[in-house]
């Protein structure tokens, strides 16, 4: 290749680069990733109705989301699957309190792969010597890990287990581990089972007073420059549409009083 | 710093001096015959070899779970067999910081070994000595300075790989959370004096090999 080539190239490069036409109207939101199928479909509502805005979807472990919004990174909305990440925000002046709600909820369960043939209906199986392996999202920064570790060790199964966990950094990872085969059970949202019904089926629910209520709370992020509109995407999410859209993917409404 | 880092410092040392004696094991004969001999799918092997130095490593930990995981193409047999697979154990970062390394070693050996005066082989030859022989006393001793430098470079590699490390292996402290891993960890977590500890450490090792392998280098030139 000559300079010349070398030259030509690069300028072809720019141009396409220059040539991505930058968006009349962007709102950033940062959403737990078990939430991402609901929040893209609720966004394509919202961009029906505000024409002109697009919306960009930063996924991942509401904790990690939490550490990136205190370094501050760039974002609109903050959506959690737990209140922790949430109230380490507020405290430190970070969100708008004002615009905070709660919109949903979810439940905890244990997932297989679809073809096991072991016996998982009862959590203490998970004590026994032929499960090697489990898939747990990291409770240090994942609110599912949190949730399952609380539960385990209200099941008085966490010691018993602890050298079998598996850490994941976030809860699809944890289907995604399961679903491969890597690991023989995992704990994930019920409707993170759902997507992938066909691949792992759920083995057992742990009992609701075995851990904390899963309630997902949003909120406006302070260093927002578009309020008004971010707290728009909240109002559409714990409206009647929104609320529709998350009832049809399997998500309960928040108890009321939540936040 | 806390046990978890002393750990996770052991566990990588562990990790990195296994995949360069791996290295070494597979990487000096592969360059050699890179080098010095010609045979069917050459082109082929040099490729495989050396694609983990420009993919993402990510894409290398996908593909090592494809050939490795429990129901990977060599890991499903083996797990049928044994009701063991190598994923998410520490024997899995060693796989991973294997592959990583070895483009580093390879190419490096191989360039040191090309430079080798070939009259030299010529006469050792002529003197009745094997090629594998003349391989082991004239060739390789004469390449001696460029393999060292590969093994340090390889060295290096395997101690700060992460993306294929995280794909195999995952990140399970005490276990496969290697230093690079638990630098992550506790950056996410913000637990920023564990990550800061395990920064200089790397980092002065990292100077370390950068300086050794440049002496050899220089002395091999």
């Amino acid at each position: 290749m000559t300079t010349m080539h070398v030259i030509v190239l690069a300028c072809a490069l720019l141009l396409i680069a220059a040539a991505v036409p930058a968006a009349a109207q962007e709102l950033t939101l940062s959403v737990a990733i078990s939430m991402k199928e609901a929040t893209e479909e609720i966004g394509r509502l919202f961009t029906k109705a505000h024409p002109g805005v697009t919306l960009r979807f930063n996924l991942g472990a509401s904790g990690d989301l939490q550490k990136q919004i205190e370094a501050g990174a760039p974002v609109d909305v903050f959506i959690s699957a737990a209140a922790r990440q949430m109230d380490e925000l507020e405290a430190k002046g970070l969100i708008v309190p004002a615009s905070r709600r709660a919109f949903a909820r979810n439940v905890l369960v244990a997932i297989a792969p679809a073809d096991s043939t072991l016996d998982l209906s009862r959590p203490t199986a998970l004590a026994e010597a032929r499960v090697t392996r489990i898939a747990l999202a990291n409770p240090k920064t994942v609110p599912v890990g949190q949730y399952a570790e609380e539960s385990l060790r209200a099941l008085g199964l966490w010691e018993r287990v602890r050298a079998k966990l598996v850490y994941a950094e976030n809860v699809r990872q944890v289907l995604d581990y399961v679903n491969r085969g890597e690991v023989e059970a995992g704990f994930v949202y019920a409707t993170d089972a759902a997507m992938r019904a066909g691949r792992v089926k759920e083995v057992f629910r742990p009992a609701e007073d075995t851990y904390r209520p899963v309630i997902y709370p949003a909120a406006v992020v302070a260093a927002s420059r578009q309020r008004t509109l971010a707290g728009a995407f909240i109002d559409l999410l714990a409206g009647g549409d929104g609320q529709g859209v998350l009832r049809r993917l399997g998500f309960a409404p928040a108890p009321p009083g939540s936040r | 710093m806390s046990p978890e880092s002393l750990n996770a410092l052991s566990l990588s040392i562990r990790v990195a001096v296994l995949a360069t004696a791996l290295n070494a094991l597979v990487g000096i004969p592969l360059a050699y015959a890179l080098a010095r001999r010609r045979f069917a799918g050459k082109t082929l092997v040099d490729l495989l070899v050396t694609l983990p130095l420009v993919l993402p490593p990510t894409v290398t930990g996908f593909y090592l779970i494809v050939l490795l995981g429990r129901r990977g193409w060599l890991g499903s047999p083996l797990y049928a067999a044994t009701g063991w697979s190598i994923a998410f154990t520490w024997y899995a970062a060693v796989v991973a910081a294997t592959v990583m390394a070895l483009p580093l070693l390879v190419r490096t050996a191989r360039a040191a070994i090309e430079s080798v005066d070939r009259d030299l082989e010529r006469a050792a030859h002529t003197l009745g000595r094997s090629e594998w022989r003349t391989a082991l006393e004239v060739t390789l001793p004469l390449a001696r300075n460029g393999i060292i430098a590969g093994l340090v470079l390889a060295f290096a590699r395997a101690l700060g790989e992460f993306g294929a490390t995280l794909m195999l292996a995952g990140n399970i402290p005490g276990r496969t959370a290697t230093v690079p891993l638990s630098i992550y960890t506790a950056v996410q977590t913000g637990e920023s004096g564990e990550a800061l500890g395990l920064v200089a450490i790397l980092t002065v090792l990292s100077c370390v090999v950068l300086l050794v392998a440049g002496r050899l280098g220089a002395r091999a030139a």
